[in-house]
């Protein structure tokens, strides 16, 4: 039996970093006018993946000029030239689709503390 | 049309140059060993293709089950293969006609039809058998509209009227009525050849095609 799964492998890209729902990402986008090429970012909160393979994408969700704007992406496109998580949010479901019928403060996501280990500094004896 | 017997993979999707998402669906096709080259009295020429290996039957052995169980390669079948060199008969056989063709490929006996026969960019066409439905009514099995469900209507999921009264006093023969769907040969026209993969033996081509996973499909130049 011949792995389905083989015959995507040449389009999954390697480098995406870990994020899910209730991040805030900042996205790159390749935007073509004429014949030049520029990047286009897209920041906003994650509110959503789905789908597997390379038919994954997520939905990311900000408010410009006050209109709610959503894009959604695949995960694997070509044309993002880079995803950057820029604050993990402490959320307890994997779709913030609630977040549509909420405006200003409540909208607000809590920082996900991480638990970093501080090294040890061993201070030298006065 | 020359073409291949090939086993539908499934369906995905794949980014194209333009970082577009195109809807694909990947057929398999294993080289094709060309298990006969005819020439019917009308003049029409084909050849034969094989796909996949047959069980055969054999004399058992002490102590094992007799032979092998389920379909078995006929002896007609094995001395067929065996005239085109094939020490394993085909489990399917299917012709391709090749005087419909501008420039017909020179195939003998031995000779094996493979996946870059095709280029990207192409247009095929792809027979499959589509899912058995079953005993379906009229609204799955050829799209008719049905009566509404509400206001006191009584005929929800029905085919309407049949035709007309005393005069044909019958029923016109090929009315669309309820009955076995789905589990027929169906053709795919004009689907596009996204990706040749010819060290996988794998077809990418653009949009669904007809069966299940795993079925058979022959996909077919177009002229």
């Amino acid at each position: 039996m011949h792995p389905f799964i083989e015959t995507q492998k040449e389009w999954l890209r390697t480098k995406i970093p870990p994020f899910r729902a209730g991040d805030t990402l900042r996205v790159s986008v390749r935007v073509r006018e004429g014949d030049k090429e520029r990047l286009q970012a897209f920041e906003g909160v994650c509110i959503a993946r789905r789908g597997s393979g390379v038919s994954a994408t997520f939905t990311v969700r900000k408010i410009s000029n006050g209109v709610g704007v959503e894009r959604i992406f695949p995960v694997h496109s070509p044309l993002l030239a880079d995803i950057v998580v820029v604050r993990r949010g402490r959320v307890r479901r994997a779709k913030l689709y609630y977040l549509r019928h909420l405006t200003g403060k409540a909208t607000r996501i809590r920082e996900k503390k991480l638990r970093v280990s501080v090294p040890v500094t061993e201070t030298p004896p006065a | 049309m020359i073409g291949l017997i090939g086993r539908k993979l499934g369906m995905t999707q794949i980014f194209n140059e333009q970082g577009q998402q195109v809807p694909v669906t990947v057929v398999e096709a294993k080289p094709n060993p060309v298990v006969a080259v005819l020439t019917q009295p009308s003049g029409a020429s084909m050849v034969e293709l094989g796909f996949g290996v047959s069980r055969v039957r054999r004399k058992s052995k002490k102590g094992e089950r007799a032979n092998p169980r389920g379909h078995r390669a006929t002896k007609a079948l094995v001395g067929h293969a065996a005239r085109a060199g094939l020490s394993e008969p085909p489990r399917t056989l299917r012709s391709f006609r090749l005087d419909e063709m501008k420039a017909p490929p020179a195939l003998a006996l031995g000779d094996t039809v493979d996946v870059s026969i095709f280029a990207v960019g192409e247009r095929v066409k792809v027979t499959g058998t589509s899912k058995g439905r079953g005993f379906q009514g009229v609204v799955k099995r050829y799209g008719i509209g049905g009566g509404p469900n509400t206001h006191g209507n009584t005929k929800h999921r029905k085919p309407g009227s049949v035709g007309a009264g005393t005069d044909p006093s019958r029923v016109i023969k090929g009315k669309r009525m309820p009955g076995h769907a789905g589990a027929a040969r169906h053709t795919q026209i004009n689907l596009r050849v996204e990706k040749v993969d010819a060290e996988k033996h794998l077809l990418y081509l653009r949009g669904a095609i007809a069966g299940p996973t795993n079925g058979l499909v022959m996909v077919r130049k177009q002229g």
